[in-house]
C-alpha cells in the first residue's frame, strides 16, 4: 500500500521546494534593496530605484544625518537603556512571581494564578489615556521610569516561568538550602534564579525586542529630542526634510534594522525554540 | 512537616507582591482612570481639572456616532480578516508540507528563520520602509515596473484606497505568517506520534492524515492563534499610522489610531478617546469570549463522545480478554 514516489510525487516535492524559496526571497527582498540603495546616491536611485548593486555613497548618505533630529546614536543609545532596565524587570520579577505560585502555598495562590491568566490577553494600549494622565499629573512624562517599571507585572512572562519551573523545580533543593540555614530570599537568588536560566534567556530576549521595538509608549510619553527612542528617531525619516535624500532614508532604515538583523541571527535558534514553546501552551 | 514553625505560605505572598503593585499601579489604576474619563468632559493639552458630563453617556454616543469611529472599525475588521486568512492557510499548507515525514523537506530550520524574520524588525522601520518601496515618483516597486515595462511613468500606487488597504494587510500577513507556522508545527509536534504511525499502517495518504488527525488535534492552537492575532489586529497602529497616517482619505484608519489622533492631535479629546477605547476593549473581550465558547462547547462536546467510545472498547476488549482467558 506505500505510495511509491512517482513523478507528480516528484514534482510536488519540487514545487514545495519553489514556493519555500519564493517566501525566502520575499522576506529578504525588501531588506536587501534597502540596504543596497542606502549606499547608492540620491541622483542614482532618482534614475532607477532598483538595484541588486552596492554603490558607494555610504558615507555622503551619513552626513545628511548631521544636524538634524534623525541621530542613530541617541536612539540606540536609548533604546538600549530603556530596553535593557525594562528586561531586567521584567525576567527578575516574573521570575519572583512564578517561584511565589510554584513553591509556596498559600490561600490566594489559585484565585492570583487565575487573574493573571485572565488580565494575559488585556492588549495595554488600551489604558493608555489613563497611563499618560497619570504620568503627566506625577510629572513623569520625558522620564524613562514608565516605560521601565510596568514590565515588573509581565503577566505573559511570569505565566511561561510558571510552567518552566513547574517542570523543573524540585522542593528538595529548596529544602536543603533551608537546612543550610539559608533565607528564602536568599534561596531564590541563589539557587533558584541560576536554575531557572534558560527559561530567563528565552524570555529576556522576547522582553528586550518588544521593548526596542515599542513605539506607541514612547512616543506618547517622550517629548524631548534627546530623549526620543529607536522607533520614534525612525518616524522621523519621513519629514519633509528627507523628501528629497533618498539615499539617507534608506541608511536611516538600515541603521535601526541592522542590530536586529545581528540580534537575530545570532540568537535565531532561541527565538524559534521561544516562539514554538508560546503555542504549545495547553 | 514544618520546621521550627516557620509559616512559608507567608513568602507566597511577599514574592508576589512587587507584581500586585505595579500591575495596580500601572495597569489597574490606569484602566480605572480611562474609564473615569471616559465620562467627563476631560480635554485640551496640559489641563488637569475635569468633572462629570450631565449626560453621562455623552461620549460613548458622540464616539459612536462619529463616522470616522465607524469608518475606522470597518478598517480594522477588514485589514486583520484579509491578513488572517490567506496567513492561517499559508502557515497550515506549510505546517503540513513541513511536518510530513513521507516528504522530508530539507533546509526547515533555514526557512524557519527567514520566515520568522520580519517578526522581529521594528513594526515602526516596516512601515516607513514599505511606504519608501512604494514612494512616488521614485520608489523600488515605480521603478521595478517601469524596468518590466508595465508602465511607462511612475504611478501614485498610494493614493489608491484599496492598494493601500492591501498593502497594510499584506505587511502583517507578511510579519505573521512565519510566526504562526512555528507555533502551528510545535503544535504538530505536539501530537502522540501513535496516531501518525497508525494512520500510515491503515494507509492514509498525507491529506488523509492532515484532515483527520492533524487539524482536529490542532483545535485548541488554532483558537489560541485566532485569539492572539484579533487582539493584536484589533489594536494595530504602528504600521498604519507610520505608513501613511491613516490616508489615503482615512482608508487606512484603525481603531487604534483615531484614538491616538482623538487624544493626542487637534483638540486633545481625551475624554473621546477614553470611551472610544472602552469601546474598542468591549469589542476585543466580546469576540475572544465568543470565540472560546465557540470552540470550547463543540470540544466538551466531542470529548464526552469520544470518552464513551473508549470506554465501550475497554469493555469490550475486557470481555475479549476474559473470554480468552477462560
Amino acid at each position: 500500500m506505500r505510495h511509491e514516489v512517482t513523478i507528480p510525487q516528484k514534482l510536488y516535492k519540487i514545487l514545495i521546494y519553489v514556493i519555500c524559496i519564493f517566501l525566502t526571497i520575499l522576506s529578504i527582498i525588501p531588506f536587501y534593496v534597502m540596504i543596497v540603495n542606502a549606499t547608492r546616491g540620491t541622483y542614482e536611485i532618482q534614475s532607477n530605484a532598483i538595484s541588486l548593486i552596492p554603490s558607494k555613497y555610504l558615507l555622503s548618505n551619513y552626513a545628511v544625518f548631521e544636524g538634524k533630529s534623525f541621530n542613530p546614536l541617541i536612539g540606540f543609545a536609548n533604546s538600549m537603556i530603556i530596553s535593557t532596565g525594562a528586561t531586567l524587570m521584567n525576567v527578575y520579577f516574573s521570575s519572583l512571581t512564578a517561584y511565589a505560585l510554584v513553591a509556596y502555598n498559600w490561600k490566594l495562590r489559585q484565585p492570583f494564578f487565575t487573574f493573571i491568566l485572565a488580565v494575559m490577553m488585556v492588549p495595554g494600549q488600551l489604558t493608555s489615556i489613563g497611563f499618560y494622565q497619570f504620568m503627566y499629573r506625577i510629572g513623569w512624562t520625558n522620564s524613562y521610569l514608565p516605560l521601565i517599571l510596568p514590565a515588573i507585572a509581565a503577566p505573559v512572562t511570569v505565566f511561561f516561568m510558571r510552567q518552566y519551573l513547574i517542570g523543573t523545580l524540585s522542593l528538595d533543593i529548596v529544602n536543603s538550602g533551608r537546612i543550610d540555614g539559608a533565607g528564602e530570599f536568599h534561596i531564590f537568588n541563589r539557587i533558584i534564579l541560576p536554575i531557572m536560566k534558560p527559561a530567563i534567556a528565552t524570555q529576556a530576549i522576547f522582553s528586550f525586542v518588544a521593548s526596542w521595538n515599542n513605539y506607541f509608549m514612547p512616543s506618547i510619553l517622550l517629548t524631548s529630542k534627546s530623549k526620543y527612542t529607536m522607533p520614534i528617531m525612525i518616524s522621523q525619516l519621513k519629514g519633509d526634510i528627507y523628501k528629497t535624500e533618498y539615499g539617507s532614508v534608506y541608511l536611516g532604515l538600515t541603521l535601526t534594522v541592522l542590530p536586529l538583523f545581528v540580534v537575530y541571527f545570532a540568537l535565531s535558534k532561541y527565538i524559534i525554540a521561544g516562539v514554538a514553546l508560546g503555542g504549545v501552551k495547553e | 512537616m514544618r520546621r521550627k514553625g516557620v509559616n512559608y505560605a507567608k513568602f507566597g505572598y511577599i514574592f508576589s507582591l512587587p507584581f500586585v503593585i505595579a500591575y495596580a499601579i500601572f495597569s489597574l489604576y490606569p484602566l480605572l482612570f480611562t474609564t473615569v474619563i471616559g465620562f467627563t468632559d476631560f480635554k485640551g493639552i496640559g489641563k488637569t481639572n475635569f468633572k462629570f458630563l450631565d449626560d453621562i453617556f455623552q461620549n460613548f454616543k458622540l464616539v459612536i456616532n462619529n463616522p470616522s469611529f465607524q469608518i475606522s472599525l470597518k478598517n480594522t475588521f477588514g485589514m486583520w480578516i484579509v491578513n488572517f486568512i490567506p496567513q492561517i492557510l499559508l502557515a497550515l499548507l506549510l505546517t503540513a508540507w513541513f511536518t510530513n515525514n513521507r516528504r522530508k523537506i530539507k533546509g526547515q530550520g533555514f526557512f524557519k528563520v527567514v520566515f520568522y524574520m520580519p517578526n522581529i524588525i521594528t513594526q515602526a522601520s516596516i512601515a516607513i520602509l514599505f511606504a519608501t518601496m512604494f514612494a512616488y515618483p521614485t520608489g523600488p516597486v515605480n521603478s521595478l515596473l517601469q524596468n518590466m515595462g508595465i508602465i511607462d511613468a511612475p504611478v501614485y500606487l498610494l493614493m489608491n484606497k484599496s492598494l493601500a488597504r492591501g498593502i497594510v494587510s499584506f505587511i502583517q500577513f507578511w510579519m505573521w505568517y512565519g510566526n504562526t507556522m512555528i507555533i502551528l508545527i510545535a503544535g504538530v509536534l505536539g501530537i502522540n506520534p501513535e496516531l501518525f504511525e497508525a494512520s500510515e499502517i491503515d494507509g492514509a495518504t498525507s491529506s488523509q492524515t492532515f484532515f483527520k488527525i492533524t487539524l482536529p488535534n490542532l483545535r485548541t492552537i488554532l483558537l489560541f492563534t485566532l485569539v492572539t492575532s484579533l487582539v493584536g489586529g484589533l489594536n494595530m497602529f504602528d504600521i498604519p499610522k507610520l505608513f501613511q497616517n491613516g490616508g489615503p482619505d482615512s482608508s487606512t484608519l484603525t481603531t487604534s489610531a483615531f484614538i491616538y489622533n482623538q487624544a493626542f492631535s487637534g483638540s486633545y479629546l481625551y475624554n473621546r478617546a477614553a470611551a472610544a477605547s472602552l469601546l474598542l476593549f468591549a469589542i476585543i473581550a466580546l469576540c475572544s469570549a465568543a470565540l472560546f465558547l465557540i470552540m470550547y462547547d463543540k470540544d466538551a462536546a466531542k470529548l464526552r463522545k469520544l470518552e464513551k467510545k473508549q470506554y465501550k472498547a475497554l469493555r469490550k476488549a475486557d470481555r475479549e480478554a476474559r473470554r480468552l482467558a477462560k
